[in-house]
């Protein structure tokens, strides 16, 4: 669906339910040059068992429009003014990478809108090396390829999103080019990088937040290995860490281990 | 950045998508012969059934052997999945209707393999999808034949009978311009000569029966999505793009941006149609894949080496191979396939039918079949067998003479090769007399 958020069109897929303000809601938050369709199964699940579902594609990303986030405190802007503009008093958010990001600032930055915060495939500080930054920003596509090939751990993942025949390499590519083509204007990659690498409120965010936070992390992670998030699990206050046999793309490479862990946190 | 995360072709042809299996150690891919899966409660089964959650319920949807292959090929290929079908038939009659129905068009190059002309020409439009054929060279031809219902263009990267190069770069743009994908036949040069996807196709499919498989042992077709084409850029494929009330009223590029295409043809596809493979035949087709790289180098090399001898023999007229300068796709053929045009090709030798026959049996190691791809060379004679009931005039409509005989180079000793096929070819000779030629 379509949300006009403070005047941005801003696209959420919601498992092809219709909002239920009786229900809890749960807010999808994607990384660098991804969409909502990352977290295709895990939502669609959660959409048919009681919850809202509300997965962003990022303003200036995919579906959205306006222009994306320079900054993950502009980003966990439009996430709480989303859900103002839907009328959510309270929501889980659960980010991946520098949607991680972006769900801790705004569970800081407003405590008592967020019930849950779910860190996926985390890391402080998100530190990008100055030369896929070049890379992201003079050659995309030879960005993608490496980031592609540092995100997935396995030539051989069981059954992964989108389901059986799915090549996770493949697809992952496929999609980091059609979001990188969907924003002509500002290469969405670069813009996403340079915020991850330059937020340096991240300690001091996770102070503030004051709901249970969920760090889901892949053993095999190369973007943002477990040890990377040990410092912001620390300074915690409700912190809990899940280990899964992944890469860094742990909803599409590893989506039932992501959907149990994200069951059982948010049904605690 | 080479490796495990990052592996060559060759190393992909080995494993992408398999491991040692979990539950025994068993190094080679088990061939999974089971009609369907045990839930592991109530809410896993409708979790699976409403795309909740990911893997198998029945061997017609899906299959863990049948999945190792559909994810090798889409490695290869550079795809983002694929899917196994009973044959190349069921795997192009599964891309066309995944996309359109009656009342659309397609533009195809005339330039194809006789069974999927059949589909197009007759099949298809008896439900109501025309095909209008172009030459494949003819790019203005492709741009003029568009109509406003075209949802498709399709053509064979080499296409029979006489090896013309497809120009993928720039057939693809026309189609991208025009709002639809290019589905691209690519079973006789497989990944290996050439990655359609990578020259801006949108879908590929093969017939796993011939290179794929390589041993002339099964049937098999499988379709790789490219996940590169726009859907809802494109605004022609509601299929796509809007909600299916055949499938929980999903709307498949809103559930995948980039697998919408694949997501309907397994769903509907496969659940509807039931043009499924067989994991006994996945398996077969994997082992032959293991060995690809090597099977199809020794198929170029041994071609190169046939195509010499006969180019250069007084009783062949034409040689209808790219690597031949005097080939019409000659150059086109240097920059889209270096690694060479395939090892299937026809000659024209300068003789009759009958003489055709006498060269035909007195091959002793080139099998006379209605094949291709297989280790084992093969041949056959058009003129009596897939073509005898057209007169010479018709034939040669079909860019086809009473003396041309296509061949599919196999992987024997050169020499061998070379030394059957001057046998026959002076039998050939010799036969002129008493066929009254």
């Amino acid at each position: 669906m379509m949300i006009d958020v403070q005047g941005t069109p801003l696209y959420a897929y919601t498992g092809t339910k219709p909002f239920n303000p009786a229900q809890p809601t749960v807010v999808f938050i994607h990384g660098v040059l991804n969409d909502h369709s990352v977290w295709i199964l895990q939502t669609r699940y959660l959409a048919h068992h009681g919850w809202n579902v509300l997965a962003i594609d990022l303003p200036g990303h995919g579906k959205s429009g306006g222009e994306p986030p320079a900054t993950v405190q502009d980003a966990a802007r439009t996430v709480i003014a989303l859900l103002d503009a839907m009328g959510v008093a309270q929501a889980a958010l659960v980010g991946h990478s520098f949607g991680s990001l972006i769900a801790l600032q705004a569970a800081a930055d407003a405590p008592d809108r967020v019930s849950q915060l779910v860190m996926v495939g985390t890391a402080y500080p998100m530190k990008v090396s100055p030369a896929l930054l070049d890379a992201s920003l003079n050659q995309p596509y030879k960005a993608i390829d490496m980031v592609n090939v540092f995100s997935h751990s396995t030539l051989a993942p069981p059954p992964s999103a989108l389901g059986p025949g799915t090549w996770l390499h493949g697809g992952s590519r496929a999609l980091m080019r059609r979001v990188l083509a969907s924003n002509p204007k500002v290469n969405v990659f670069h813009t996403g990088f340079m915020a991850c690498d330059r937020y340096d409120q991240g300690e001091q965010a996770m102070e503030r937040v004051e709901c249970p936070t969920l760090f889901l992390l892949g053993t095999h992670d190369q973007m943002t290995p477990p040890k990377a998030a040990q410092g912001l699990a620390a300074k915690a206050r409700h912190g809990h860490t899940v280990l899964l046999r992944a890469g860094h793309s742990l909803m599409t490479e590893n989506p039932d281990g992501v959907l149990m862990a994200l069951l059982r946190f948010l049904k605690r | 950045m080479s490796g495990y995360a990052d592996p060559g072709f060759d190393t992909l042809a080995l494993h992408a998508g398999a491991e040692p299996d979990p539950s025994t150690g068993a190094r080679a891919v088990p061939i999974h012969l089971t009609t369907s899966f045990v839930f592991e409660s109530s809410d896993h089964a409708a979790a699976l059934f409403n795309l909740e959650r990911s893997g198998h319920v029945y061997s017609r949807i899906s299959n863990p052997t049948n999945a190792v292959l559909e994810q090798r090929v889409a490695a290869l290929e550079g795809g983002i999945g694929g899917i196994a079908t009973a044959s190349g038939q069921a795997a192009l009659h599964l891309s066309v209707a995944t996309l359109m129905g009656a009342g659309s068009h397609i533009v195809a190059s005339t330039a194809l393999y006789g069974g999927s002309q059949n589909l197009l020409h007759y099949t298809l439009s008896r439900f109501g999808i025309e095909t209008t054929f172009v030459k494949p060279g003819d790019i203005d031809a492709w741009r003029a034949a568009v109509r406003p219902n075209t949802k498709l263009f399709f053509g064979e990267t080499v296409g029979n009978p006489g090896l013309d190069v497809l120009d993928i770069p720039t057939v693809a743009q026309i189609a991208h311009e025009t709002g639809v994908p290019l589905l691209v036949d690519s079973t006789l040069t497989t990944p290996w000569l050439m990655k359609p996807l990578d020259l801006g196709a949108d879908i590929v499919y093969h017939s796993a029966t011939k290179f794929l498989s390589g041993h002339g042992t099964v049937v098999g077709g499988i379709v790789i999505d490219g996940g590169s084409f726009d859907w809802d850029k494109s605004g022609k494929f509601a299929e796509l793009t809007a909600p299916y009330e055949g499938f929980h009223n999903m709307v498949f590029s809103e559930e995948s941006t980039v697998g919408a295409f694949m997501l309907r043809a397994r769903r509907e596809g496969l659940r509807d149609f039931g043009a499924c493979m067989s994991p006994h035949t996945a398996w077969l087709i994997l082992q032959g894949i293991e060995t690809l790289p090597l099977r199809m180098a020794r198929h170029m090399s041994n071609t190169e080496k046939v195509v010499q001898f006969l180019a250069s023999h007084p009783f062949v007229g034409r040689v209808g191979h790219p690597l031949l300068e005097s080939h019409p796709s000659h150059a086109l053929a240097q920059q889209l396939l270096p690694r060479g045009a395939g090892s299937v090709f026809s000659f024209d030798m300068k003789g009759s039918r009958e003489q055709g026959k006498a060269f035909i049996e007195t091959l002793k190691i080139f099998s006379h079949l209605a094949n291709v791809g297989d280790c084992r060379s093969l041949v056959i004679h058009p003129a009596s067998t897939t073509h005898f009931r057209m007169n010479d005039e018709a034939l040669a409509g079909a860019g086809i003479g009473p003396g041309t005989i296509r061949l599919s180079i196999g992987l024997e000793d050169p020499d061998d090769l070379i030394d059957d096929l001057k046998r026959a070819l002076k039998a050939a000779e010799k036969a002129a007399g008493k066929a009254g030629a």
